[in-house]
């Protein structure tokens, strides 16, 4: 009897419940592995967002007789040189990457799609002059322009953010821009011209949606580069300064320095961002195929 | 909803009087051309491509004109054109009484209400994320005629309706449909705000040919009931001769014969013609096999550099002198017939 009741709600359930809960069980059922990203990048949300009070110890509170502990009960991720809880510093850690990994990632995908949108519907001279601006940004080596704006307004949070969306955003036009390209010959376009719909009614109902597999895909894409980057930045003393728990800078830092003698140092960040960065991979594949309405007729 | 539709389309009672009783459209005389440029940074002109080159005709109210010509002989430019989705380079282009041809963008819009199109390909013109209820509702909501959602929804129903579909498939998606299906969706949202003209660029070519005769038909229901004037561009002769009650024939940017459908099936006078409906194969092999053939050698030549004098003249088993320099006009025979050819001057 329960069985039945049982199999009478799963049946029933599509129906009864909103479009975000349609939508995750498509997400389970039909992309897996999305869905593993999706649970370990929710994780990490969860993780970087209650930091504060998941972590058992103090960021940056030392221990000097617990120098380099290998993982045990008391410190599930070993401590550092110092004797600091490497599990609170990496949920620290998290906590770092998910505001510079979204803000920027965030912001960069916003500039490229606002640049690639435009040069790519409009065309024409504004486009050429617009995209050899591109050209010309991209020739500049991104490290020396992010050594110039860290050395003018010193390392900080802000300065990184804003430089990496810049970066990224102008580069990331291109990608857009080719997919706007494609999409704008499309007689779908051409009949909204005819009808007399406006440019911005175009490019709001045609031409975003349209390209939107592509901007899932940067953005979330750059949420890893980005937390790549800040881990480089972080080893050159170009990133958040020094007793701020970032992945890049304690996998540089201490990992590195003492990777002999606590090789749990560098595993702990190193797994982190791994997983992490793999994750929002998964998940944005898994987004990308979803939001398709071509893909829904595999019910 | 219907009536207030049809009541702002009436509502430039000026415009509209004057019109009443010549033609719903007359082009005269139009011309596009498009420049070939050469060079990166500093472009230059080089050549002059004339895909439309002197093209004059009139659509009545309520009638089919067909436009039939081989590919790339400026017959969907035509279309493109009258549309204003082309710049024309010169002529008049007189829809409802007014010349559209140097209209602005903002006085364009409101033209736009009053012609709409259809294009060749059911799968590209149809966007594939909206739903068929917001691409039928469209034109509808572009021309701010969506502001009470309730009629909004019982038109869009309706134009569903009307085109053979049923009004649950709003909410799926064009690639739900087959080819016929979609360009059934694409009429829809031709009709959605009550055109005067429809033009309908290649409408069928690309649907199999048991669905061609479906969508054929439903374009003349739709034409009996709604009164609809149609401009029909093709290159299948068969559907033209079976929609359209007069046909224009173009060639290289030119018209060269108009006629009334049974006068050009019947008698077609300029030699493009006879040699086109030469060509279209009979369903019957032993007549087939008998009929006389009339093949036309060579290639069209480039618009890029028509031949001088009479542009079918290297072409034409009947070729003059006169026809090497002189180009001969589209000149009236009478009884709604013009032709443009040195034989029948």
């Amino acid at each position: 009897m329960a069985s039945v009741a049982d199999t009478a709600v799963v049946t029933a359930s599509p129906r009864r419940h909103g479009a975000f809960v349609r939508f995750v069980i498509r997400l389970f059922r039909e992309k897996p592995l999305g869905a593993a990203g999706a649970v370990i990048f929710v994780l990490f949300l969860f993780c970087g967002l209650f930091a504060d009070v998941l972590a058992p110890y103090g960021m940056n509170q030392i221990s000097p007789l617990n120098r380099l502990k290998p993982p045990s009960w008391q410190h599930p991720f070993g401590t550092d040189n110092l004797g600091r809880d490497m599990f609170s510093r990496c949920l620290y850690g998290a906590q770092l990457s998910v505001i510079i990994g979204f803000c920027a990632a965030g912001l960069a995908t916003i500039i490229s799609v606002v640049l690639g949108i435009l040069t790519g519907y409009l065309g024409g001279k504004f486009d050429l002059v617009a995209q050899r601006f591109v050209d010309a940004w991209m020739s500049f080596p991104d490290l020396i322009i992010l050594i110039v704006v860290v050395s003018v307004l010193g390392p900080g949070m802000p300065q990184i953010i804003g430089t990496l969306a810049l970066l990224f955003g102008i580069a990331g036009s291109r990608i857009i821009r080719s997919a706007v390209v494609s999409v704008r010959e499309n007689m779908y376009v051409h009949a909204a011209q005819s009808t007399g719909a406006s440019t911005f009614r175009i490019l709001w109902r045609h031409i975003l949606p349209n390209v939107m597999p592509p901007v899932i895909v940067l953005f979330t894409t750059r949420v890893g580069v980005v937390i790549l980057v800040e881990s480089g930045l972080s080893f050159l003393g170009l990133g958040v300064p020094p007793p701020a728990p970032t992945w890049g800078g304690m996998l540089s830092g201490a990992g590195r320095t003492f990777m002999y003698q606590g090789p749990w140092l560098a595993l702990a960040p190193g797994l982190c961002l791994t997983v992490v960065v793999y994750a929002t991979n998964m998940f944005g594949d898994a987004l990308r195929d979803l939001l398709d309405p071509r893909m829904r007729g595999s019910r | 909803m219907p009536d207030t539709l049809t009541n702002t389309a009436a509502s430039a009672p000026g415009m509209r009087d004057a019109a009443a009783n010549g033609p719903l459209l007359r082009v005269e005389d139009l011309k596009v051309h498009f420049p070939v440029m050469k060079g990166v940074v500093i472009q230059k002109q080089v050549a002059t491509v004339k895909a439309v080159d002197g093209v004059s005709f009139a659509v009545d109210r309520g009638e089919t004109l067909g436009l039939v010509g081989e590919s790339g002989c400026g017959k969907s430019t035509t279309g493109l054109a009258i549309l204003r989705m082309l710049k024309p380079t010169a002529g008049r282009i007189v829809f409802e009484g007014e010349d559209i041809a140097g209209h602005d963008k903002a006085r364009m819009r409101k033209v736009r209400r009053r012609m709409q199109m259809v294009y060749q390909d059911p799968y590209g013109s149809l966007d594939p994320r909206m739903s068929v209820g917001d691409i039928v509702g469209e034109p509808l909501v572009v021309h701010g005629l969506a502001g009470d959602r309730r009629k909004y929804r019982e038109r869009v129903a309706e134009l569903i309706r009307m085109v053979g579909l049923l009004p649950d498939m709003a909410e799926r998606y064009p690639h739900e449909f087959s080819g016929g299906q979609r360009q059934r969706i694409g009429i829809a949202r031709a009709l959605a705000l009550n055109p005067g003209l429809i033009i309908c660029d290649e409408p069928v070519s690309a649907l199999d040919v048991s669905i061609q005769a479906q969508v054929v038909n439903l374009f003349m229901e739709l034409q009996e009931r709604l009164g609809l004037t149609y401009l029909f561009i093709a290159h299948d002769l068969s559907v033209v001769r079976h929609i359209s009650n007069r046909i224009a024939v173009m060639y290289l940017g030119r018209i060269v014969e108009i006629a009334t459908r049974d006068q050009l099936y019947r008698e077609p006078l300029h030699p493009y013609t006879q040699a086109l409906l030469a060509a279209v194969p009979i369903p019957d092999p032993a007549l087939e096999a008998t009929r006389p053939q009339q093949i036309i050698s060579g290639e069209v030549p480039s618009a890029l550099r028509p031949p001088p004098g009479c542009r079918f003249h290297p072409r034409c088993p009947h070729a003059m002198d006169k026809c090497r320099t002189e180009d001969p006009p589209l000149r009236d025979l009478g009884s709604g017939r013009a032709v443009a050819c040195h034989l029948h001057a």
